[in-house]
């Protein structure tokens, strides 16, 4: 049997498709560089599924009647994401990575495991929670200094909303300190995670080209083997 | 301080925890909501402030568990984690600030079917048991013991027919109702009771008529009053 006919030994989670996950502060560029990602994947032919940490309808009205009405605490806000992610998961990242696809995640469990540790959750209790997600073949950490990214969202005049300036720690009054204090936290979580969980960190305060090169090498092994969509059906 | 099962709740109000939390746990059909009635009117009249509490009420996700078991379209593990948001949403909210204002809690169930429902589900104890490990340890649970036979007839007299849920239609055990019941109760069972030894857990045997099983909750709970 030629090489390209043989059907690609599984990933280390056991499934055919790969797992290529996006990690990173907001205005880390880090979506950006999926969406490249994903069209350079679809040209060179391989089949690929895009998904992003968004929350769907399941938890987005409990988030938001909890914050409303203030009753979201550290523990209720993960546990509603951890739901939601499960649910995205079984739903939307398990059907593709099993018709073996190369899945990419703009934000996977890391997210989470970054996020509830800077609001105080125990790590242990979290990871835990997230024992249905595999590990990814590949976490790119897209790492910018803090300054960059709140610079990045300042001048996409993104609105910064309470919870994601951490608000609720109340590390200051003030939104945007606030924010700046919450993202130094973040970042130290992430940096934290880094080489416990084998990322592969992407220095990502310099212009999107270059950086875009950096993802292609890194990506570049994994496809190795890797039938595109042509060699699947035809070969 | 709170005891928890082995994880601190992050910023939770803390201090001395003036009050009691007694779980009924038992199965539909074992005489639980009774029983609680029965319980707390006791417990005021003996001079305790109660509160009550049972699962599926917060505020926060009640509407999404009523709405995904409508659909059945969940997930056990997204389901799990959904209970154990509501569960988390009750503790934080309602449970640890009536224990702390000095308080009886009583709990119409808690973690403990949260966890047997997940593991009959699939999940490991293990995974069950870390989930709620930020729970409250209970000052007594009671767990009231009924036989499946007993649980069906209460169920046949009461709703002339038996509960989806309540029958682990989900399961995919058996496409007959009556043969899904008894197996769903069974493996339930089979999780009470190694959680009742974990856990220390006082049985009270719940095949009886309600006044019997009144009888010895009460001296269970008095007991838990005189070791003060």
């Amino acid at each position: 049997m030629p090489a390209d006919r043989r059907p690609p030994p599984p990933g280390r989670h056991g499934y055919p498709g790969r797992i290529i996950a996006f990690e990173g502060l907001d205005g880390s560029g880090k979506s950006t560089q999926a969406r490249l990602l994903v069209k350079w994947l679809g040209a060179l032919g391989y089949r690929v599924f895009f998904t992003e940490w968004n929350s769907s309808d399941l938890v987005s009205d409990a988030i938001r009647r909890g914050k409303k009405q203030n009753l979201l605490t550290a523990t209720t806000f993960s546990l509603l994401h951890a739901a939601d992610f499960a649910d995205r998961f079984e739903r939307q990242i398990a059907p593709p990575l099993r018709a073996g696809y190369l899945v990419v995640c703009d934000r996977y469990a890391y997210t989470a495991f970054a996020r509830d540790a800077a609001r105080g959750c125990n790590p242990r209790w979290v990871r835990n929670l997230y024992a249905f997600a595999p590990r990814p073949d590949r976490v790119l950490y897209f790492r910018v200094p803090v300054a960059t990214s709140i610079a990045r969202k300042l001048a996409a005049r993104e609105k910064i909303n309470a919870w994601e300036a951490g608000m609720d720690l109340g590390l200051s009054e003030n939104l945007l300190e606030s924010f700046r204090l919450f993202q130094t936290r973040l970042k130290r979580e992430y940096d934290r995670l880094a080489p416990r969980d084998g990322f592969v960190t992407i220095r990502a305060d310099r212009g999107v080209e270059s950086v875009v090169a950096s993802v292609r090498q890194q990506i570049r092994p994994l496809l190795a083997g890797f039938p595109t969509a042509e060699a699947l059906v035809h070969g | 301080m709170a005891e928890t099962y082995g994880t601190r709740l992050p910023r939770a109000t803390d201090g001395p925890i003036q009050g009691r939390l007694i779980v009924i746990e038992g199965a539909d059909g074992s005489g639980r909501t009774t029983e609680v009635a029965r319980l707390k009117e006791w417990l005021e009249i003996e001079g305790h402030p109660v509160v009550d509490t049972g699962l599926r009420r917060s505020r926060l996700v009640g509407a999404e568990i009523d709405r995904a078991k409508l659909g059945h379209t969940l997930s056990p593990t997204t389901m799990s984690i959904l209970y154990a948001a509501d569960f988390a949403d009750q503790l934080e909210n309602k449970i640890l600030p009536s224990l702390l204002a000095g308080s009886v809690v009583l709990a119409d169930r808690y973690i403990y079917t949260l966890m047997a429902r997940a593991v009959v589900r699939g999940a490991s104890r293990e995974w069950a048991r870390r989930l709620y490990s930020f729970a409250l340890v209970p000052h007594l649970t009671i767990f009231l013991d009924a036989r499946p036979e007993i649980l069906l007839h209460r169920a046949i007299a009461r709703y002339g027919s038996l509960d989806y849920w309540e029958s682990g239609m989900d399961l995919s055990i058996s496409r007959d109702r009556f043969e899904s019941f008894f197996a769903f109760q069974r493996l339930l069972q089979a999780e009470f009771d190694w959680m009742a030894r974990e856990y220390g857990f006082v049985r009270v045997d719940a095949d009886r008529d309600p006044d019997a099983v009144d009888v010895e909750v009460r001296a269970a709970v008095a007991r838990l009053y005189a070791r003060r």
